[in-house]
């Protein structure tokens, strides 16, 4: 029995590296969650005069993707996010994240919009007040604007079955 | 053709050249007593878009919206405690190299120590076995067997 202590301790320890070895290091777990969504007011991208602010959706669960038209990986999950509009379970704002060439009306109209609405965080101080590192990023937001969770990268059609859904559903939505 | 005027021209813009750049570094060192906390405290925490870079080494952009933000809050006279809340607060522990101390660190504190403790245990426990290790007696009849087999061998 004593010679194999080191066989199983060897073994122990290639488990935690496997692991480890899946595990994404930018899914770094988030202070928001299950504290209030920070506030803002921005100006609405496609609307000079309107503003949008997460007091506006109180009341109803929704989602936040942080997103900007210079970020590729966002076109990944654009698709699904198209699909979620013209299903109508949840409104997804897309915070609009230092969009230094202006481009994301543009892009918009060319691709299609799926969002509520697009607030216009140009300094990108709206972003590091929810602690995003880079886009995309999304969060759920609830009823009472409680930040639910959130999800760091594109979001494929599994991640929104078994990430996404289970966590609205809990929601009531 | 007179090179007089080109030459006069060329000589303004070396003279000027320096002025400009300087002009433009102003902006991010504009007060050098900021600027070194700004930098001490940076280097003490974690870029979040490379992860093993430090704040203060790293060229991501965010990294520079960060230090901008760090640089705006301690010009208003924020100490680099309350500096480090803002950056906490939103981004988690995660942002500190230094991790701190409290229940769910302990084990990352003291594990070395425990280790430590671990190894040495073993290492006392076995010497002190080896050290209370009887001599077998010598069974003189074997002794003679394998005397007198190397005696054959030779």
């Amino acid at each position: 029995m004593k010679r194999w202590i080191p066989l199983i301790l060897f073994l122990v320890l290639v488990g935690f590296f496997a692991k480890g070895l899946f595990l994404n290091p930018r899914e770094v777990p988030s202070p928001f969650i299950g504290k209030a969504a920070p506030d803002f007011s921005l100006p609405v991208v496609g609307d000079a005069n309107a503003t949008f602010s997460p007091a506006d959706m109180k009341g109803k669960v929704w989602v936040m993707n942080v997103w900007a038209p210079w970020c590729v990986s966002c076109r990944q999950e654009h698709g699904l996010l198209m699909a979620l509009e013209q299903s109508g379970t949840v409104p997804i704002v897309g915070l609009n994240w230092k969009d230094k060439q202006r481009e994301a009306e543009q892009l918009l109209a060319r691709q299609g919009d799926p969002y509520f609405a697009v607030p216009d965080d140009l300094s990108g101080k709206v972003g590091i007040d929810y602690g995003v590192t880079g886009t995309p990023e999304t969060y759920v937001i609830d009823q009472a604007g409680i930040v639910r969770m959130k999800h760091v990268g594109p979001i494929s059609p599994d991640i929104w079955k078994d990430k996404f859904v289970p966590k609205l559903k809990e929601l009531g939505v | 053709m007179n090179w007089k005027p080109v030459s006069w021209l060329f000589a303004l813009a070396l003279v000027l050249a320096p002025t400009v750049w300087a002009a433009e570094a102003e902006s991010i060192g504009a007060d050098p007593v900021i600027e070194q906390r700004m930098i001490k405290l940076s280097e003490e925490l974690r870029c979040l878009v490379c992860q093993n870079e430090s704040l203060a080494g790293s060229h991501a952009e965010l990294a520079e919206d960060l230090r901008e933000e760090i640089r705006v809050q301690m010009k208003a006279g924020k100490n680099d405690k309350e500096v480090i809340t803002y950056l906490t607060d939103r981004y988690g522990d995660f942002v500190l190299y230094r991790p701190p101390f409290k229940p769910l660190t302990l084990l990352l504190w003291f594990g070395p120590a425990l280790f430590l403790i671990l190894g040495g245990a073993i290492w006392y426990f076995t010497l002190n076995k080896r050290r209370n290790l009887k001599e077998t007696p010598v069974d003189e009849k074997q002794l003679a067997a394998a005397a007198h087999l190397l005696e054959d061998n030779k």
